[in-house]
């Protein structure tokens, strides 16, 4: 079992963040990761993405060309990345900000409204975290309570942020598991 | 201790804290500024000391300084802050100081760009600064090797009284994988009886480069050169993929670029095309020997590089034109995937046929 | 019989290398004098430069490194941070601290470094035969500036001190003279106080020795002698420029000596 998924969008919208916490998920979980950031100039405005690769076996090449799976929380994320997944992969589409449809019909798709949900639970900037529980919903990659336990252990200190994006998290999931494709 | 997700550069951070280095002086330069971010958290915590040097210059020739009294101490760079630091380098070697420098290599020449690369080869395994010395030089592969080689590495440049330069691109200093502190063997290291300590009930201690004499700078020469004729002897290391299953192509490639022909060596064996691969993981001593047995199995080599072919010099050093050497590789950031190597193998073994 | 005048125990036995009527065998003897008479030889650890004291670490009877050029103030920042115990020292003529070296001279004195420095400014590179260095005077003729400098294109002589004084940073900064006994004597108080903040923990000390270099200058000692007095004192004016309190009024060192 190998997955591979590049979690785009622009810089500041935490997607190094959640890509960290999936990682940190699947290492917890017993899992082969690696996680590898976009860097330089790219990390203030543009695009940020980062790479992460869940694997039974050690993690070979990091940087990865042809992703199984892909979080597009802006339009030029979508754009970049969607052309390269791998068919049977999935694509998470933060419909607040991405005004089209997916234009793959091999790949599955849950379209979330992360930032508009983000809002719903108290602070827009949590969208990472809907995208994230989304992500799980439909790819169902990883148990939830390992997810759930990185969240936990991030935002320690801050007991209010883990509970805002513990909330996030859930919401996303439920949305996506609304979708089809259940997660464990 | 349980494992822990850290960034590569983190990682080469805490190693060297676990390694008894309390001291760090360096300058910031992307993309390994994490290094000194961290220790300047990290070191104060322990007792030790971070400084930030004015120039990669000043930080070689503190770390000299550092060296000199016998304390284990650690710089880091990328490429173009390690060409400044180069003078400090030679007269490092020429003191026979134990230091432990990190390249977090980029792309160059020049100021060059800041994305992952392997051009610093050349640089790193020849000296880099001027005269005839050498580097050990390790090359890891992923963010548990880097750390590893940090902890081996300050034993190595104990062990022999010489610069280690722990060599990776960019991805392993800002990539995150698990990683967990080990204690390395440790190794039985001769005293420090050359620190410079103050000469207190003892004859006062010089450490120098300087030899004006022709015979005694030659003399230094020579214990150098014997010393590189030791780590050959006592510290090559290496590792191998997929040889144990017979193979018609080698690759060769170290660091990143390894892990990148490993996926392609996956893909091949999927299609049922087995390919070979020895990693380097000492760049100097390379392991001259190793490279050539694994060739002699195969129909042609392989040698994979973030660069535009620096270490297939040494490829060819070791086959010794028995079999033909083939180069694929990538610069200034672009980084080789693991389907372009999956073709290069192909129209390889198309040869064959023909 | 009674030894009125010996050898300290900080110089070796050594002949140095230094040309006739050079005056860096006076600064050593002060520089080891000063380690005799504070106990701290056996602590001690100098760093030489790279110029015409390159060789001093034959001459001091102490634990010694050899820095590349300029770089002796990063070397000192090395051993003084991973042995703050140590008394740390370097020895640097005006090529070595004020061209090569005045990145590592600036910022060892603005971190505050506790380490002390000789700075023996003799207005000319020796080692390498008489080139013009920062400390050049104007219209001083040098190997390098055969017609005089010219500070319309080398600019005008560095005086350190000054340049040092104006880094907030506390530092003790002296100038003094080593080419007639009665700035011996004064240039002895410095260094002895320089070494004084040291081993107290106080600050960054530079001691900058004005002194004559006969071989390059084309000048017989005495000669020397009057043109230092002559010409370089109105230019490079002696006395203590800082001290660690803040005072940044030019005092003369008698006054600051303890």
């Amino acid at each position: 079992m190998q997955v591979e998924v590049v979690m785009a969008g622009f810089g500041g919208q935490g997607l190094m963040l959640i890509g960290k916490l999936l990682a940190e998920a699947g290492m917890e979980a017993g899992l082969e990761v690696s996680w590898l950031p976009s860097y330089g100039p790219e990390m203030r405005g543009g695009t940020a993405n980062c790479t992460v690769v869940i694997s039974d076996r050690p993690v070979g090449s990091p940087i990865v060309k042809n992703p199984r799976d892909v979080v597009a929380m802006n339009l030029p994320s979508l754009d970049k990345f969607e052309p390269v997944m791998k068919a049977g992969g999935f694509l998470v589409i933060n419909s607040a900000l991405i005004n089209r449809e997916a234009s793959r019909s091999d790949v599955h798709v849950c379209r979330v409204p992360a930032n508009e949900i983000a809002l719903q639970c108290g602070n827009a900037r949590a969208a990472n975290m809907v995208a994230l529980g989304a992500y799980i919903g439909c790819a169902g990659i990883l148990p939830i309570q390992r997810i759930e336990h990185a969240i936990q252990e991030t935002f320690e200190k801050k007991p209010e942020l883990a509970k805002l994006n513990l909330q996030a998290f859930a919401r996303g999931l439920e949305l996506a598991q609304g979708q089809g494709k259940g997660a464990q | 201790m349980a494992k822990k997700l850290m960034k590569g550069c983190e990682a080469i951070g805490e190693a060297a804290i676990q390694a008894g280095c309390r001291h760090f002086f360096g300058y910031p330069i992307t993309p390994q500024s994490e290094v000194p971010e961290y220790l300047s958290r990290r070191l104060p915590a322990v007792g030790g000391v971070f400084v930030q040097a004015e120039s990669e210059v000043a930080a070689s020739n503190m770390i000299l300084g550092a060296a000199a009294t016998g304390t284990r101490v650690l710089t880091t760079s990328s490429s173009p802050g390690i060409s400044l630091m180069s003078e400090g380098i030679s007269y490092i070697a020429g003191c026979e100081l134990p230091v432990v420098l990190v390249n977090i290599v980029r792309g160059g020449p020049g100021l060059g760009g800041i994305l992952p690369a392997q051009s610093d080869y050349n640089q790193a395994t020849r000296g880099g600064g001027h005269g005839d010395y050498h580097l050990l030089v390790l090359a890891p592969a992923s963010v548990q090797e880097a750390a590893d080689l940090i902890g081996l590495g300050f034993d190595l440049a104990d062990k022999y009284r010489n610069p280690v330069m722990v060599i990776g691109d960019g991805m392993i200093g800002q990539m995150m994988e698990p990683v967990e502190f080990r204690k390395s063997p440790v190794l039985d290291l001769p005293p420090k009886d050359w620190a410079l300590t103050g000469a207190r009930g003892r004859k006062a201690r010089i450490i120098t480069s300087l030899f004006l004499n022709g015979e005694e700078l030659e003399a230094l020469n020579l214990r150098l050169k014997a010393k590189y004729e030791r780590m050959a002897r006592e510290d090559v290391r290496f590792s191998t993929y997929n040889v144990e299953a017979g193979y018609d192509v080698l690759i060769v490639a170290y660091g990143t670029t390894a892990r990148i022909c490993q996926t392609a060596i996956d893909l091949l064996r999927e299609k049922g095309v087995s390919v070979g691969m020895i990693r380097p993981i000492t760049l100097y001593p390379y392991p001259y020997e190793a490279v050539a047995k694994a060739a002699e199995a195969a129909r042609a080599v392989l040698t994979v590089e973030m660069s535009m072919g620096q270490m297939i010099d040494d490829v060819k050093l070791s086959v010794l034109g028995k079999r033909p050497i083939h180069f694929h590789g990538h610069a200034g950031g672009v980084i080789p995937t693991p389907d372009e190597v999956v073709e290069r193998i192909h129209s390889i073994r198309a040869g064959f046929q023909s | 019989m009674q030894t009125l005048f010996e050898r300290p125990e900080s110089l070796q036995t050594t002949r140095t290398h230094y040309c006739p009527g050079c005056t860096h065998g006076i600064i050593h003897r002060l520089v080891a004098e000063a380690l005799d008479e504070l106990g701290v030889r056996e602590n001690a650890v100098g760093v030489s430069p790279v110029g015409c004291s390159v060789l001093a670490y034959y001459y001091f009877n102490c634990d010694f490194v050899e820095a590349a050029h300029g770089r002796a103030p990063a070397v000192a920042t090395g051993i003084k941070r991973t042995r703050p115990d140590l008394t740390v020292f370097t020895y640097q003529g005006d090529g070595d601290l004020a061209s090569i070296g005045m990145a590592e001279t600036v910022h060892a004195a603005n971190r505050g470094e506790k380490i002390m420095v000789i700075f023996v400014n003799n207005a000319i590179y020796g080692m390498t035969g008489g080139q013009m260095a920062p400390t050049t005077l104007p219209g001083q003729v040098a190997s390098t500036c055969p017609s005089g400098r010219d500070v319309n294109t080398a600019g005008w002589p560095i005086r350190v001190v000054e340049l040092l004084s104006s880094l907030v940073t506390p530092a003790y900064l002296a100038r003094v003279a080593v080419h007639r006994p009665q700035y011996v004597v004064e240039a002895k108080r410095a260094i002895v106080q320089a070494f004084r903040n040291q081993i107290e923990g106080r600050c960054y000390s530079m001691v900058e020795c004005l002194s004559i270099c006969p071989t390059n200058w084309g000048m017989t000692g005495r000669d020397s002698c009057d043109w230092l007095e002559k010409n370089m004192i109105p230019y490079y004016p002696l006395g203590v420029v800082k001290t660690p309190e803040g005072s940044s009024s030019r005092a003369r060192v008698a006054t600051q000596g303890a």
